[in-house]
């Protein structure tokens, strides 16, 4: 089946998602789909499998426009999505699951959906059990029962959104031999990816999303650096950095391991100084939030040590940390960060030292109009704080922070703040780290801040993590293809 | 129109709904609302010994009510505060059985056992705190459990080894003497002390919420555990914190009832009011300004329906259907006005 996708427009808010997109794609081949994070590629991916409704714009399945409305609608057409976290229900039996969708019927053909699975199974030589819980199942093997639902359902285009995050090597290469079979069958295979390898050893051919563009195809053999440029664009500048000398060191992570269910990050060795700005990249969920929830007490490392100011506070819990002069910064500002529906005010007493059992109203609030002022937050200091725009959240939180900290670990700094406002939180930041000696290590997905602010960074990759490499020397290629996974050398191997 | 207009718009509709709603089923019952609601007034506000009875209800409501605030400050939904009460009920008959041929005084007796209460309460609490924090069962489920405990408890004391010389009965335990009642106004059954009790408490409670950082933090952890734990707050330590208060206003609840009402253990001693401070607690959205006046206008439905079935053959229950519906639609017209506010948001947004 040959799908096309005309023109298409969506919008999220502020945010152009998908900025006319036209992409044409024959069945028998795998389409590969590279982009980096925000870049629109599960956007355009839930237009096509009939999440979201497009703005405008049309998609056609040979030749004919067709209008979807719903998942199932979609389905009817033949296209079947696999999602990032696989969408089954975890207690229910393999059969089950196989069988949920199923169009008609009160009582459902247990004993056709059981041939049907297995014969699927073993075309593909895929391993399940269908009386077994879907929760005992890895995530390989869950892609597995979707991949042979959406067929049974009868799926000809299947759309895979970063199917290789969190299985394992041996899974990955069962997953790659059955996509090869379902274009060799006829079947069209859309591969949503971030990893350049993947593109290399799989795809047919791969368009590359920018900022809800498409920037540019592609056809094997590819050139790495030209993709490279395609998804992060040209021009990063680094801007003047004015050398700050670094002074002892604050943070000490000596051979850390992290792990939870999807990753294992290890052997990581780093020193973070006074001063000094770490930036974390890679695409979200390669293991940069791991790592500064490890730092911070929030995650306890299942090997190694975390030293700060020459403590060891390996296994200790976030408030012995806190006591220590380490504060958190979560993305999530609403969820981790404030609490909502407690005034601006209330929290700047809950920031503040406590005094006595009373609250001296008066006093918090004229500290928290000061507050206010400092941090330019539009905002009153009596309203709840979720009545805030995102970005006066985002200055609240940073105005909670208390002088003097020694270590700050925050995710995403600036995220969904204009311009103006991230130049100046990162003024805020960096006065910080100059007259308060404050280190700084923070995750972003945003390669031109990392690049900008950080005196060192750490490249992630599925839970690899690169050598620290200065700032000044890095470059937007070296870094690209770092977080597409090429060229790695962790630490860990290259100081054995 | 503003939002303190339209708060006092939603209120009064909600109120309608409820009334348009109980006198219905009064018709439908084959009596006349208007009849009904005047009993009620008369049977509650007709004379001073009524307006006493009024009060009597009110202080266990109001202390009950005033524990509730705490815990839902907290985000905690402690439907335990039943068996709490009872065992603030146990734990008094407890320790004036023990002391009642003592030669100590009545009174310290009396302080004894109603400090004895509070702390009766406040363990069960905990209980159901410990189940939650330690043993992952939410505190609604073991609290549940726990009430059904505590009832269990109580009947067996009853008919067990307190029970009445010659046989127990469903009446209760050998009332105490008279020395050990708590004193009570002329000829009514109101004791001054517990309705200052209860007073107290509910000025206390306000205070501790809305002026100290001990309520503030509660309400932090109640609203966002997660970020309350970012900004250093040690939750565990106040979510006991709020099941130890609440539970220790139960059983003083649950200790009126034994020194200043029954004169006894009797096996309904809790007699609802845990279920009825629920109720207020939803009712008021948990804001504790309003704890007073509405657990006293549930008290005056309760005692005003007491003589609904001499005077118009209907059930005392009339006035549980008046609350229920009272709650029910309060939290309808919350629910409509949120969804009024979220459309004004939204037109203001496009516009």
């Amino acid at each position: 089946m040959e799908i096309e996708l005309r023109h298409i427009h969506k919008t999220f808010g502020p945010v152009h998602a998908n900025n006319d997109i036209t992409l044409n794609v024959p069945s028998g081949i795998i389409q590969g789909l590279l982009g980096e994070n925000g870049a629109g590629k599960s956007t355009l991916m839930k237009i096509l499998s009939g999440y979201f409704h497009p703005d405008s714009g049309e998609i056609r399945i040979n030749g004919s426009p067709i209008v979807m409305h719903s998942p199932a609608d979609a389905l009817r057409f033949g296209i079947g999505m696999l999602h990032q976290d696989p969408m089954d229900f975890p207690p229910m039996r393999v059969l089950d699951n196989f069988m949920v969708g199923y169009p008609q019927g009160l009582h459902p053909p247990r004993k056709e959906a059981r041939a049907a699975l297995k014969k699927i199974s073993d075309q593909f030589g895929f391993s399940l059990d269908p009386d077994a819980y879907v929760d005992t199942l890895t995530i390989g093997e869950r892609q597995q029962l979707e991949i042979a639902r959406l067929l049974w359902l009868g799926a000809q285009v299947l759309i895979f959104d970063e199917p290789t995050t969190g299985i394992s090597a041996q899974q990955k290469d069962s997953l790659f031999a059955a996509l090869r079979r379902l274009a060799k069958e006829g079947k069209t295979v859309i591969f949503v990816t971030h990893k350049l390898e993947e593109v290399e050893i799989l795809c047919d051919r791969v368009a590359v999303l920018r900022a809800g563009k498409l920037v540019g195809t592609a056809t094997p053999p590819y050139d790495l650096d030209g993709l490279v440029r395609m998804m992060f664009g040209k021009a990063v500048s680094k801007g003047k950095r004015t050398p700050i000398e670094f002074g002892k060191p604050v943070l000490q992570l000596k051979n850390l391991a992290v792990e939870d269910s999807r990753l294992r990050i290890e052997g990581v060795n780093l020193e973070v100084r006074e001063g000094e700005v770490i930036g974390l990249a890679g695409m979200e969920g390669s293991g940069q939030r791991q790592l500064l929830r490890a730092a911070a007490g929030l995650v306890r490392p299942v090997e190694g040590e975390i030293w700060v100011d020459g403590h060891n506070l390996t296994g200790k819990t976030y408030h012995d940390f806190l006591r220590r002069g380490v504060a958190y910064v979560p993305a999530s500002r609403l969820e981790e960060g404030l609490v909502p529906t407690l005034s601006l005010m209330e929290h700047v007493i809950l920031a503040n030292e406590q005094r006595g059992l009373v609250i001296d109203r008066q006093a918090a609030l004229e500290d928290t109009r000061k507050r206010i002022q400092t941090f330019n937050i539009r905002g009153r200091p009596l309203l709840p704080v979720e009545s805030l725009s995102g970005g006066n959240q985002q200055r609240a939180l940073l105005a909670l922070l208390r002088p003097g900290l020694r270590l700050l670990l925050m995710e995403h700094p600036t995220r969904g703040l204009d311009i103006e406002s991230a130049i100046w939180v990162w003024s805020t930041l960096k006065q910080r780290c100059r007259e308060e000696r404050t280190a700084i290590f923070f995750m972003s997905s945003d390669l031109e801040e990392i690049l900008h602010y950080s005196d060192r960074i750490l490249v992630f990759f599925s839970g690899q993590v690169s050598e620290p490499i200065p700032a000044e020397s890095a470059t937007t290629e070296q870094l690209g293809q770092l977080i597409g996974g090429r060229g790695f050398k962790t630490g860990k191997e290259a100081s054995s | 129109m503003n939002e303190r207009n339209a708060n006092l718009l939603f209120a009064t509709i909600a109120i309608l709904v409820a009334l348009v709603f109980t006198s219905f089923v009064l018709v439908l019952a084959g009596a006349s609302p208007v009849a009904a609601y005047w009993y009620i007034l008369k049977g509650s506000l007709g004379s001073w010994t009524k307006v006493a009875d009024v009060l009597v209800a009110w202080v266990p409501l109001l202390l009950v009510t005033t524990g509730l605030l705490i815990t839902f400050a907290a985000g905690l939904w402690n439907i335990g505060i039943e068996g709490q009460i009872v065992l603030g009920g146990i734990f008094t008959t407890w320790v004036l059985r023990l002391l009642q041929h003592s030669a100590m005084a009545p009174g310290l007796i009396l302080f004894l056992a109603i400090a004895a209460g509070a702390l009766g309460g406040a363990l069960w609490a905990v209980l159901a705190g410990v189940l939650k924090v330690y043993g992952g069962v939410n505190e609604i489920f073991g609290g549940l459990g726990l009430d059904f405990v505590a009832v269990a408890l109580t009947l067996w004391l009853i008919f067990g080894p307190w029970k009445r010389p010659g046989i127990g009965s469903m009446s209760g335990t050998e009332p105490f003497p008279e020395s050990l009642w708590l004193p009570t106004l002329g000829h009514t059954r109101l004791s001054l002390w517990a309705l200052l009790l209860g007073i107290v408490s509910i000025a206390l409670v306000y205070f501790l919420l809305s002026g100290t950082y001990f309520g503030l933090k509660l309400k932090a952890v109640g609203k966002n555990p997660r970020a309350a734990y970012l900004l250093g707050i040690p939750a565990t330590r106040y979510l006991m914190s709020a099941f130890l208060l609440s539970g220790l206003f139960a059983g003083l609840a649950g200790a009126v009832q034994v020194t200043a009402v029954y004169h006894r253990l009797i096996p309904a001693i809790s007699s609802g009011y845990g279920w009825l401070g629920l109720m207020v607690s939803m009712l008021i959205n948990f804001q504790p300004a309003w704890a007073a006046p509405v657990t006293l206008f549930f008290a005056i439905l309760n005692i005003g329906s007491i003589q609904l079935p001499i005077v118009l053959q209907l059930d005392s229950s009339l006035s549980g259907v008046l609350q229920g519906a009272l709650v029910l639609s309060f939290l309808l017209m919350a629910g409509v006005r949120q969804k009024w506010v979220a459309r004004l948001r939204a037109e203001e947004g496009e516009a």
